[in-house]
Formats: structure tokens, C-alpha cells, sequence
């Protein structure tokens, strides 16, 4: 072959002086890096996909991993990266898929927008011994209520509340489903938002068995191919999300490899066991917005109008104007994903190129919604690339009501962002269906981590909102005027609606 | 029985449905519903073991996400009818829009003469759950397209028809298209596969011309005598070879 082998991603090394060969780093890697030849570790580092298994088990900290020990010549613009792919495609002739979320370096705009703190005037308040209102509701909430005072001064109300959804805090997990992730994982991910008091996405796998007990902290997913839909998902859900898009692969569909689709997952999602599971790009019932308004009240009319209707759409360029049609189409939130979001697979021109950042959607959108007067009339979620409660507290500040976070949970269950989730072995038992490897994940402890980390953020939301002189997360929203632009373009400054550091 | 009747005279469909789901929670076993006039979602996510018998004109989506009643409307629906549709039957006595049986996963829908465009997208199978819909007319293009399970059986009891429509079973990679007579290679879509019926597929589809026939008092000799084209799916695993690994 006239391309020849590319330089190996990851050197592995075992230093034997700390090395005992208790032979760990073979039983954990499911890569097939490691062997053992004559009582002596041997290694394969061309498996290495630096997802850190074997570190992380080894008892003598006798491995170590280095990135691109032997690197092209660099260059600006023919890097590493472009390269192998155009390898991989003189190859094959095939279009790539990738794991995980957007892998170029495009600026961060969380990471230029500082947050506001009160000094000497409006004093800041102290979480510990101030109530702080993280409470979110999120529906539609009425544009006015009508009154009625009765004879004896109680007040009655007369307007009629549509159903929304009552969170502890404005965090919850998006829609990873089974058959992306393992049970193992849904399972850690349901248990800790019970425990919380928030609410985690199906996915478009349907919901197993197993996970009925949470149903209750559950949004059910519909999609285009109606994987694990029928009646009875839609009543057992808390909520029922249409998904049109995702950020992570913005006006395609997506197909489960049937190699993928085993007897459980085949249960679920309501398809022949090793069948392709293929979701079309659109919606063969949505072609308009008024088709959008069909499908939503054609699930309100068959769960009784008890459930609120989420649409969620990747960030693109006309994300806003789309929410305003959303916000009519009788939908009671929209979700935002961003072009940060994560996935099992996509095409990696799609991940890389595709969308717009979830900051600017979700500014814009508001925006939008409000200058229409349409905001009550829609909750915004916001997702695809929070990271932190940083992530969280500036993102409800550019007009969020709450967001879904996906890959910050599973590196709460230890994944160590190495994707190559398409693979169907990931080593920490979570993007992988494999039964000795999802039993490395004990839903027990994973709900614990996973819900340790939304209390933390919490917390630490908390914390900021107080020192800025908020105790409510009502006042938070949409609160522009606490955030600086740090080094943004004053077009993005404009988008953003904030003024920059100083101003 | 109990049986129950309704006017659909001026209600919107969400009382209408309430009134439907009532009555089957009270045991009706026939629900007669006269006067239909547009109303969507008709028996939308409807359980038990009921008939309902539609009169008039249904709007889209009826019997959309349905599991187990059974249907039968004396007029034409609007679009999608059987949407996602799990169990039961819908009987159409017309015609029907587009995308009719869409998503359909189990259950059975005949419609008597024609249908619009996409009929039967992406139909899929699961277990004992075959959705099945036959079509006494003929349907315009892309019939059967996404199509991952089931079975869509075509009459064309007209002269016709269908010599036209381009994308028949565009992406399908399940399941199976019985269109009476041939079908010019032009008509196929993308991934499809054309054989003449045998003599064992012949026999499989003939309880349903029967099922068919027996419904809307149609004679079936004529559908009994006939070639059968059969469409199925060039392979099972369109994508396959697709997609390289990063």
C-alpha cells in the first residue's frame, strides 16, 4: 500500500522495575492492548484509544500513555487530524463517523463571558443561611390569570394551568438512549436524577423494563424512526420530547448498526434483533411547522393533554425563528442542543462543522421570543457543551431555563472522553452493550457519582446567584446585565446582547 | 353489546375523543360516531377491544399510536391515518391522503380505493407485530419508502394507475410490497428488489384479498386470477457500506 501505517496515536509503556505483573491492565483493557507473554506484560499500543482503563487499575501506577510520540511535521493548516482523514478516505472511499462531540478548536464563548459579583452596594448573599429559589418550572406558563374574589375575600383562581414539570434544580440529563449507552449507565443516570429531583431523557431506544420505577423522572424521546413507541411509552413518561435535531450531527437522521441491536435492545426499541435501526433525517409526518403542531397535539390528544411537549432542534443559523414557530405549534418547551453536543456516532464532517454554538442559539432565541411576546409560552433548554455550573449560570443568564447535560454525566460514571463510543467496547461499561464490560458499571455507585456532581453544581449555582445578589433563579434568567463579554467580537457582543468587561 | 352513539356535529376533537374514551371505559363495545367533519386524531392512543364506526370525513391522524380497537370509517381520511399505530384495524370505505400507515408497527388498515403520496413510510415489524395495509386502489410515489417491516399489498382494482409513480420502496430495508400486475422498472426506488410472485407468495397474500374483499363487499376473483409484482429490499443493510471509522 502505497499510503504505508500512520504514526500510532498513544505510546503505552510499562515500566517493569514497578510493573507485578498481576496482569489487570489485560483483564481491563478491551482495546487489546496488553497481553502477557512469560510472566511478563507486553503491549500493543496501536489499540491504545488513551482511554485510561488500565491506568486507573493498575495498583503500581506502571503505565504510562503519551500522546502522538512520533508526530507529522507540523503545519497550520495540514494538520494531524486533516491528514489521517484524507488517509482513511484514499482508503476506503468512505464517509467517516466519529464519537463524541466536536473535535476542532473553535473558541469557547463560555469561556469569554465572566460572571457579575455585588461589592459594597446590593450586598451579595450567603446560601447558607439565605434561602435560594433553584426551583424551575418548566411549560408554559399562563400570558395572565383571571381572579375570581369571592364574598368572603378568598381568592379563587379561574384560569386553567397546563401540566408542567417541577425540578429541584435546572439541571437534567439529556437523551442518551439504550443501546448508545448500556443499561448499566441509563440505570445509574435514572436513579440519580430520582434521587435529585430532576428528570433524564430515553434516548430514542424506548425505555427498558427495568427503569419503569423511574418513569416518573422521565422525558420520553419520539424520533423519526419511532424506535420503542407506543402507547404505553408515551403514558409512562413525565414528559414526551420530539426530537428533530441534534447538535452533534445537525439535518441528518442516525442508524444503529444492527450488530449493536442485541435481544435486550431489541426488546426496547420494538425491532428484530440484529436488524439496522435507521431514524430518517426529518420526520416523515413533519414537513412544516404545521405538521411540527400536529405531531405535538397528536401527542397531547393521546396522553390526554397531561403531558408537556418538548421539540428539540440542533443550533443552527435560523434556530430562533424556527423557536418562534415552535412556541406556536402548542409545544411546552423548546431544547437548544449546541454544536458541542455529544453522540455515540456521527458523520465527522457533520461533528465538526455542522451547527452553531448553543450560547448564541439560545441568546438569540429569547431574544426572539420575547421581542414576539411569546416567551411564557415556551421553557428554553439549553445543551450540547456544559461543562461546568459556570457553563449553567451563564447560559440561564443569556435566557435559558435549564439544561440538559450528557457528557459531563457519563465522566461523572468515569468516561474519559476518548471517542470512540462507535466502538461498542468502551471499557468503563458505559457506550458498549457487551455484558462483561457494562458489569464493570455498578449503577449503585454511579448513581452516587452522577448525583454528587448535579448536588455540586447546585451548590455551587448557589453560591454564584448569592454573590451576585440573586436568590431566586427566576432573576437569573435572561439576566444579561451579569455578564461581561471578555475579548468577543462585537458582532457576537450584539447576538449576545452583553457589553464587554469594563463597560 | 353495549353500544354507544355520538354526534360529532360542531365538537372539537379533543371532547370527541374524551366522549370515545369514556364510553370504552364504561365497557361499550360498538361506538357509532356520526357526523365527522375534519376532526383530527380521531381514537388517537384509543386501547381495548372496541369498534368504533366512523361516518363522514376523518381528519388527519386517525388511529394515530391506536392499540387494539377496530376502525371502520364510511368516507375518505386525511392524511396518516394508522400513524405509529400499534394494534387493531382501520377499515377506510374511500379514499386516503398521504403518508398513510406511517411508522405503523402492528395492526391492519384497508383502504378501498386510493391513497396519496408515501404510503406505508417506514412500516416496521417486531415479533408477532406485522402491520399490514392493503390497498384496494392504488397509491401515488414513493409507496413503502424507509420501509423496515411489514407488508403493503396493492389491488389496483381500477384501470390505471400507478404506471407513473417513481420511488416505490425507496430505502426499504424490510419487510414486503405486493402490487397486483407489473411495474416498470422506472417505478422503483432506490435499494428495491423485483420479483414475480410465487406460487407461496401468492398463497400468503391470499387471506388478505379475501380479508379485503369480505369488507367492502368487493368480488375477489378477479384479484385471485391475477400476477403479483413482489418489492423487497435489496438488502437488509442499505448503510453497510457506508461509513468508515475515524
Amino acid at each position: 500500500m502505497s499510503i504505508g501505517t500512520v504514526p500510532m496515536k498513544f505510546r503505552v509503556s510499562i515500566d517493569q522495575e514497578q510493573c507485578m505483573a498481576c496482569a489487570r491492565c489485560v483483564e481491563n483493557c478491551s482495546y487489546g492492548v496488553f497481553r502477557m507473554e512469560n510472566g511478563v506484560v507486553r503491549v500493543n499500543p496501536r489499540h491504545c484509544v488513551a482511554c485510561h482503563r488500565c491506568l486507573a487499575m493498575c495498583p503500581r501506577d506502571a503505565i504510562s500513555i503519551e500522546e502522538r510520540p512520533v508526530d507529522y511535521r507540523s503545519h497550520p493548516l495540514w494538520t494531524t487530524e486533516v491528514k489521517e482523514a484524507i488517509f482513511n478516505q484514499a482508503r476506503t472511499g468512505k464517509i467517516i463517523v466519529a464519537g463524541m462531540g466536536n473535535a476542532l478548536p473553535y473558541p469557547v464563548i463560555f469561556d469569554r463571558l465572566v460572571l457579575d459579583a455585588c461589592q459594597v452596594t446590593n450586598p451579595s448573599i450567603d446560601p447558607l443561611r439565605e434561602p435560594m429559589e433553584l426551583r424551575t418550572y418548566l411549560g408554559k406558563k399562563p400570558s395572565h390569570l383571571d381572579l375570581l374574589t369571592k364574598e368572603n375575600g378568598d381568592v379563587e383562581l379561574v384560569s386553567t394551568l397546563v401540566p408542567n414539570l417541577k425540578l429541584d434544580t435546572p439541571i437534567m440529563i439529556g437523551h442518551m438512549s439504550y443501546g448508545a449507552i448500556s443499561l448499566n449507565a441509563q440505570t445509574s443516570l435514572a436513579k440519580a436524577v430520582n434521587e435529585i429531583g430532576t428528570f433524564m431523557g430515553t434516548g430514542e431506544g424506548g425505555l427498558h423494563e427495568s427503569l419503569y420505577p423511574y418513569q416518573g423522572n422521565m422525558i420520553v424521546q419520539v424520533a423519526s424512526g419511532r424506535f420503542g413507541v407506543d402507547i404505553n411509552y408515551l403514558e409512562r413518561g413525565a414528559a414526551i420530547e420530539i426530537k428533530i435535531g441534534q447538535g452533534a450531527k445537525p439535518g441528518i437522521g442516525g442508524h444503529l448498526p444492527g450488530e449493536k441491536v442485541n435481544k435486550e435492545v431489541s426488546v426496547t426499541r420494538m425491532i428484530p434483533e440484529g436488524s439496522d435501526a435507521i431514524s430518517p433525517a426529518p420526520h416523515h409526518d413533519i414537513y412544516s411547522i404545521e405538521d411540527l403542531k400536529q405531531l405535538v397535539r397528536g401527542l397531547k390528544e393521546a396522553t390526554e393533554w397531561k403531558k408537556p411537549v418538548f421539540v428539540k432542534i440542533a443550533a443552527v443559523h435560523n434556530s430562533a425563528a424556527i423557536a418562534a414557530g415552535i412556541a406556536r405549534s402548542s409545544a411546552d418547551a423548546i431544547v437548544i442542543d449546541g454544536f458541542r453536543g455529544g453522540t455515540g456516532a456521527a458523520p465527522r464532517v457533520f461533528r465538526d462543522h455542522v451547527g452553531i454554538p448553543v450560547e448564541a442559539a439560545i441568546a438569540s432565541v429569547d431574544a426572539k421570543l420575547r421581542q414576539q411576546g411569546i416567551r411564557n409560552e415556551v421553557s428554553v433548554i439549553a445543551s450540547g457543551g456544559i461543562r461546568e455550573s459556570a457553563d449553567v449560570a451563564k447560559i440561564i443568564a443569556l435566557g435559558a431555563d435549564a439544561v440538559y447535560i450528557g457528557t459531563a454525566a457519563l465522566i461523572a460514571l468515569g468516561c474519559r472522553v476518548c471517542g470512540t463510543c462507535n466502538r461498542g467496547v468502551c471499557a468503563w461499561g458505559i457506550a458498549t452493550q457487551r455484558a462483561d464490560l457494562v458489569s464493570r458499571l455498578d449503577p449503585e455507585i454511579g448513581s452516587k457519582q452522577v448525583a454528587n456532581l448535579i448536588h455540586g453544581w447546585t451548590d455551587e449555582l448557589a453560591e454564584l446567584m448569592g454573590a451576585a445578589g440573586i436568590n431566586s433563579i427566576e432573576s437569573l434568567r435572561g439576566n444579561r446585565d451579569r455578564l461581561r463579554s471578555y475579548m468577543l467580537d462585537e458582532a457576537l457582543m450584539t447576538v449576545l446582547d452583553v457589553k464587554s468587561v469594563g463597560a | 353489546m353495549k353500544t354507544v352513539e355520538i354526534d360529532a356535529k360542531d365538537l372539537h376533537y379533543t371532547p370527541l375523543n374524551l366522549q370515545i374514551r369514556k364510553a370504552v371505559s364504561e365497557g361499550a363495545k360498538e361506538i357509532t360516531v356520526r357526523n365527522i367533519m375534519g376532526q383530527r386524531f380521531i381514537a388517537d392512543g384509543l386501547k381495548g377491544d372496541v369498534s368504533l364506526i366512523l361516518h363522514g370525513v376523518a381528519g388527519g391522524d386517525l388511529g394515530m399510536f391506536m392499540s387494539g380497537p377496530d376502525v371502520t370509517l364510511y368516507g375518505n381520511a386525511d392524511h396518516a391515518p394508522g400513524n405509529t399505530m400499534d394494534a387493531g384495524s382501520i377499515a377506510i370505505h374511500g379514499s386516503a391522503g398521504d403518508a398513510v400507515a406511517h411508522s405503523m408497527r402492528g395492526g391492519k388498515i384497508f383502504v378501498r380505493d386510493t391513497i396519496g403520496y408515501r404510503g406505508g413510510i417506514h412500516m416496521k415489524q417486531y415479533l408477532e407485530k406485522r402491520p399490514v395495509l392493503v390497498l384496494g386502489g392504488s397509491a401515488r410515489s414513493f409507496l413503502g419508502e424507509y420501509m423496515a417491516g411489514g407488508l403493503i399489498l396493492v389491488l389496483r382494482r381500477f384501470p390505471d394507475t400507478m404506471d407513473d409513480e417513481r420511488g416505490i420502496g425507496s430505502g426499504i430495508h424490510g419487510g414486503e410490497i405486493f402490487i397486483r400486475g407489473t411495474i416498470s422498472d422506472d417505478c422503483l426506488g432506490v435499494g428495491t428488489k423485483k420479483d414475480t410472485c410465487s406460487m407461496e407468495e401468492i398463497a400468503r397474500i391470499t387471506p388478505l384479498i379475501h380479508e379485503f374483499a369480505a369488507k367492502f363487499e368487493i368480488d375477489p376473483s378477479q384479484f385471485l386470477k391475477s400476477e403479483y409484482t413482489r418489492i423487497s429490499p435489496a438488502s437488509g443493510r442499505p448503510f453497510a457500506n457506508k461509513y468508515t471509522w475515524e
